[in-house]
C-alpha cells in the first residue's frame, strides 16, 4: 500500500502546477474564455512539449509507461486553474480506446499525433433522449458495403468546436437501450456529413450539438468489436470520471482556500468575518469534505485497472462522494463570500460554476447512486 | 501509488487470521458485542493478547510494541473486526501507557507498563467534571502538596465525572489544580496517576439512556497521593492531557469495526421483509446504505492515508480530528440505519428481558436486539473525546490559520 506519488510525477505536477499559475491567471482565463476560439492553442503545444500526453500510454504506444495516476496529478492541477483545454476528451477518452482496442494502424495513425499535440478530440457519446445511459442510443451506423452510414445527434458534445476528430458511439443493431449492438467510431470531424451547432458552456468551455446525416466511414475507423462496443465504453467512461473526480478535488481545494482567505479579509461588526464561530465550523466542513474526496479520487483511480465489477463500484462511489462535496463547497463558497460572490468579477463564482457543471458530467450523483445500489445488490 | 499488500503484508495477514481463530474465545464468540459484557469477558481477549505479545502494538518495541508497519496495524484491526473482537481497554493500551512512556519517569514506566501490556491493570480517566466538559481547562479538583510523617504527597479534593468503567478500575489518571493563581487556567494543571483503592476515593455509576451503567461520578475527598505519581512535570499536564487526546483520536475512526457493521447491516436488511420483498429491495433504504458505504470507503481511504503520512514519519496531527468527526457519524448513522431496519422490534426494552433457559417464546428475532440500546449509546461518541465541535476548532486554529 502507497499513497506517494514517485520522483518523476512530483517533478511533472510541480512544472505544470507553475505553468498554470504563470500562463493561466484568471484574468489570463477570462480573456480567453471571452474570445472567438474560446481556448488557447498555443497552450495546448507547450502542455505537449511537457510530455504530459504522452504520461498515460506505453512506450511501445509512443508514451511514456505512466497510467491514471499520471491523469489525475494532470487534472487536479487543471482544476486549481479551470483549466479550460481539452485534456479528458482527447487524451484519457480518445487515447483510452485506442489504448484498450484500437489496432496498430489506428494506433500509429492517432497515438502519436495525440501525444505530440497536434490532434484534438471530442468524444459524441451523449443523446438529447439518452440522459446518462450509454446503451440509450438513437444514432446508428448501418453497414453499406465496406463502409458504415452514421446517422444521428449528438448532445452538448464538450469541446467539439476545438477538435479535428471525434469519438462517435452509435447503434449497429439490437434495440434503443439494448446492452448489445452498440460500437464505436472514430472519424475526422471534417467528413462529409458532419454539421456542428457551437456553444459557450456555462463554465467556461465550448461544446457543439453534432449531427450526422449519412455519414460514410471506413470499416476501419471502428474501434473494438462491431456490437460489443458497451464495456469498452464503461471502462473509457469510468477513466474519464476519474480523471474529472481529480480535477473536481483542484477546484474545490482553491474554492476553500479563497473562502477562508476571503473570511481573514472581509470585516464585519468590527471584525473579520473568519473569526465568528458560525462560519469557522462550515469551512471546517468545506474542508473535510475536500479531504474526504481526495481520498475518493484516489480509491477510483487506483481501482481502474481492477475488474469490471470492482471498478465500477469504487468508480460510483466515488462519483457519488465528490458531486455531493463539489455542490456542498461550491455553495458554501458563494455564501461564505456574500454579495461579492455573486458577482462576475471574483474568481470563485467561476469555480462554482464548474464545480456544477461536474455533477451532470458522465451521470450526477443519483445516476451513480443506482449504479452502486445495482452492484451491492446482485445477491 | 497503489492500494495493493505486498507479499510480506499478506503473510503477515494470513498469521494474524490464523492466531485469531485458533485463540479468539468462544465463549466470546458467542457473546458478540452485547453492551452487558462482565469485567472477565472485557479483558478475556486482551490477556491472551498480552502472553502473545500483541496488546500494544503501537507502542515503541522497548516497552513491548510490535514494530509493526501502519499498514500491519491496519491489518491486524481489520482481522479482529472480522470476528468483532472485544479489543483491549484503550485506558490503559492507547491513552495513559503513551503518556507514561513519553513523559514518564524509569520507576513509573518500570512500574505501570507491564500491567498495561498484559491486560493485569484496569486503568480509567479523570478528566471531565461537572462544570468542566469541552472547557476541560476550567477544571476544579484540587492537588495541594503536603508534607508529614507520611512522606511527601498531594492531598486531592474535587468531583470527576463520565469516568467510563471506574467501577472496575485498579488505577486511574486525573487531571487536578496544582496552581489555582497560574496566568492561564492551562498552566496550573498536573497529571497524576491515583490507585483507585486509596482512601477517599467513592466511585457512583451513572445511569444511561441505553440503560447500561458504563461511566460513573468519582467523588475524591482528601485522597492521599504519593508525589512520586506525578508525571513528568508540575503544573505541565495540559501539554500531557492533549497529547493523550490526539493518541486516543487516531484509533477512534472505527473504520474495520464499522465495514463489519455494514455487513451485518445488509444481513439485517436481506432477513427482514417489507411490502413482501427482503428490505434490501427497497430503493429508499437501499441508497442509505450505499450512502453509509460510500462515506465510509472515503473515510478508510482517508485513514491510510493518515497512516501512510505516519509510515514516512508525520505523525497523527490534526488530521485525526478529521478521523474522530466523520468516524463517529459513521459509527451513529450505523446503528440509526440498524435501528431502522429492525422496525417495530427495535421497541421492547430487552435488556431486562431474562429468557435463557426460560420456555417462553424468544421477543423478536436475536438482530434486533441490541439495535435501539446501541444507537443509543452511540449518540456518545460525537461527545466524548473532545467533542465533534471542538475538534472543529481543532480544525479552525490547527489547519485552517483562523
Amino acid at each position: 500500500m502507497d499513497f506517494n506519488f514517485t520522483e518523476e510525477q512530483g517533478m511533472v505536477r510541480d512544472s505544470l502546477a507553475r505553468m498554470v499559475r504563470e500562463q493561466y491567471d484568471f484574468d489570463t482565463r477570462r480573456s480567453v474564455v471571452e474570445s472567438e476560439s474560446g481556448w488557447r492553442p498555443e497552450i495546448w503545444t507547450q502542455l505537449a512539449e511537457l510530455g504530459l500526453f504522452g504520461m498515460p500510454f506505453a512506450e511501445a504506444d509512443g508514451g511514456f509507461g505512466g497510467g491514471a495516476i499520471d491523469s489525475l496529478i494532470v487534472m487536479e492541477e487543471f482544476g486549481k486553474g479551470l483549466v479550460v483545454e481539452p485534456f479528458v476528451p482527447t487524451v484519457v477518452c480518445a487515447g483510452g480506446f485506442l489504448k484498450h482496442a484500437g489496432t496498430d494502424a489506428q494506433k500509429a495513425d492517432h497515438l502519436a499525433a495525440i501525444i505530440g499535440g497536434s490532434r484534438v478530440f471530442a468524444f459524441a457519446y451523449a443523446e438529447p433522449r439518452g440522459r446518462y445511459d450509454l446503451a440509450n442510443l438513437e444514432t446508428t451506423a448501418k453497414r453499406d458495403g465496406d463502409a458504415y452510414l452514421l446517422n444521428g445527434h449528438k448532445a452538448v458534445v464538450t469541446g467539439a468546436p476545438w477538435a479535428s476528430h471525434l469519438i462517435v458511439t452509435a447503434r449497429t443493431s439490437g434495440e434503443r437501450r439494448d446492452r448489445d449492438g452498440v460500437s464505436v467510431f472514430i472519424l475526422s470531424k471534417e467528413s462529409d456529413g458532419v454539421t456542428t451547432r457551437d456553444y459557450p458552456t456555462v463554465d467556461g468551455r465550448r461544446a457543439s450539438e453534432v449531427y450526422f446525416e449519412n455519414v460514410a466511414v471506413p470499416s476501419d475507423a471502428l474501434i473494438g468489436d462491431e456490437g460489443d462496443g458497451l464495456p469498452l465504453i464503461e471502462r473509457v467512461v469510468d477513466e474519464a470520471i476519474a480523471a474529472l473526480c481529480a480535477e473536481a478535488c483542484g477546484a474545490m481545494k482553491v474554492a476553500h482556500e479563497m473562502t477562508v482567505e476571503y473570511s481573514r479579509q472581509r470585516k464585519q461588526f468590527g471584525a473579520p468575518i473568519g473569526s465568528f464561530q458560525v462560519l469557522q465550523h462550515r469551512m471546517v466542513d468545506m474542508f473535510m469534505e475536500y479531504e474526504q474526496s481526495l481520498s475518493m479520487a484516489y480509491l477510483a483511480t487506483l481501482r481502474l485497472d481492477e475488474g469490471a465489477a470492482e471498478r465500477k463500484r469504487a468508480v460510483s462511489s466515488a462519483k457519488v462522494r465528490i458531486g455531493q462535496a463539489a455542490h456542498h463547497i461550491g455553495q458554501e463558497a458563494i455564501q461564505i463570500h456574500g454579495g461579492m460572490g455573486m458577482t462576475d468579477e471574483l474568481a470563485i463564482g467561476h469555480y462554482f460554476k464548474r464545480l456544477t457543471v461536474f455533477d451532470s458530467e458522465f451521470g450526477n450523483v443519483d445516476h451513480h447512486m443506482k449504479r452502486h445500489i445495482a452492484l451491492s445488490t446482485v445477491d | 501509488m497503489n492500494l495493493e499488500f505486498s507479499p510480506e503484508e499478506m503473510a503477515f495477514r494470513d498469521e494474524v487470521r490464523a492466531f485469531i481463530q485458533d485463540n479468539y474465545p468462544d465463549r466470546l464468540r458467542e457473546l458478540g458485542a452485547r453492551e452487558d459484557l462482565s469485567p472477565e469477558d472485557m479483558v478475556a481477549w486482551y490477556k491472551i493478547l498480552g502472553e502473545k505479545g500483541w496488546s500494544v502494538p503501537a507502542w515503541p518495541t522497548e516497552y513491548g510494541g510490535t514494530g509493526w508497519t501502519p499498514t500491519q496495524r491496519y491489518i491486524w484491526s481489520e482481522e479482529n473486526a472480522r470476528v468483532s473482537a472485544i479489543m483491549p481497554l484503550p485506558f490503559g493500551v492507547s491513552m495513559v501507557g503513551p503518556v507514561i512512556y513519553t513523559f514518564g519517569n524509569d520507576a513509573q514506566k518500570d512500574r505501570h507498563l507491564p500491567g498495561i501490556r498484559k491486560g493485569d491493570v484496569w486503568w480509567c480517566q479523570g478528566y471531565s467534571e461537572p462544570g468542566a466538559g469541552s472547557d476541560l481547562a476550567s477544571l476544579k479538583t484540587t492537588a495541594v502538596r503536603a508534607k508529614d510523617s507520611g512522606g511527601d504527597h498531594y492531598v486531592i479534593n474535587g468531583q470527576k465525572t463520565w469516568t467510563t468503567l471506574a467501577q472496575h478500575a485498579d488505577w486511574g489518571f486525573f487531571l487536578c489544580r496544582t496552581d489555582p493563581d497560574a496566568a492561564r487556567p492551562q498552566e496550573g494543571i498536573s497529571f497524576i496517576l491515583i490507585d483507585m483503592n486509596t482512601p477517599g476515593i467513592e466511585v457512583r455509576p451513572i445511569k444511561l439512556i441505553d440503560g447500561g451503567y458504563e461511566v460513573n461520578e468519582t467523588w475524591l475527598t482528601d485522597v492521599r497521593v504519593p508525589v512520586e505519581n506525578l508525571v513528568g512535570e508540575e503544573n505541565k499536564g495540559w501539554t500531557y492531557a492533549k497529547f493523550l487526546l490526539a493518541h486516543e483520536r487516531s484509533g477512534i475512526a472505527g473504520v474495520a469495526r464499522s465495514k463489519r457493521g455494514v455487513e451485518k447491516l445488509r444481513d439485517i436488511a436481506k432477513a427482514e421483509m417489507m411490502d413482501g420483498e427482503p428490505l434490501m429491495r427497497d430503493f429508499d433504504f437501499a441508497r442509505k446504505i450505499s450512502q453509509l458505504e460510500i462515506d465510509l470507503a472515503a473515510l478508510e481511504i482517508t485513514e491510510l492515508r493518515t497512516l501512510a503520512g505516519e509510515q514516512a514519519g508525520r505523525g497523527p496531527g490534526p488530521e485525526s480530528s478529521i478521523l474522530k468527526i466523520k468516524g463517529t457519524e459513521i459509527q451513529q448513522r450505523l446503528t440509526e440505519l440498524t435501528l431502522e431496519a429492525v422496525g417495530q422490534y427495535g421497541t421492547p426494552y430487552y435488556r431486562d428481558l431474562v429468557d435463557a433457559g426460560s420456555n417462553e417464546y424468544p421477543i423478536g428475532p436475536d438482530h434486533a436486539r441490541h439495535a435501539a440500546a446501541d444507537y443509543f449509546n452511540m449518540r456518545k461518541t460525537s461527545i466524548y473525546g473532545g467533542s465533534n465541535e471542538i475538534q472543529r476548532n481543532i480544525i479552525t486554529k490547527l489547519i485552517l490559520g483562523l
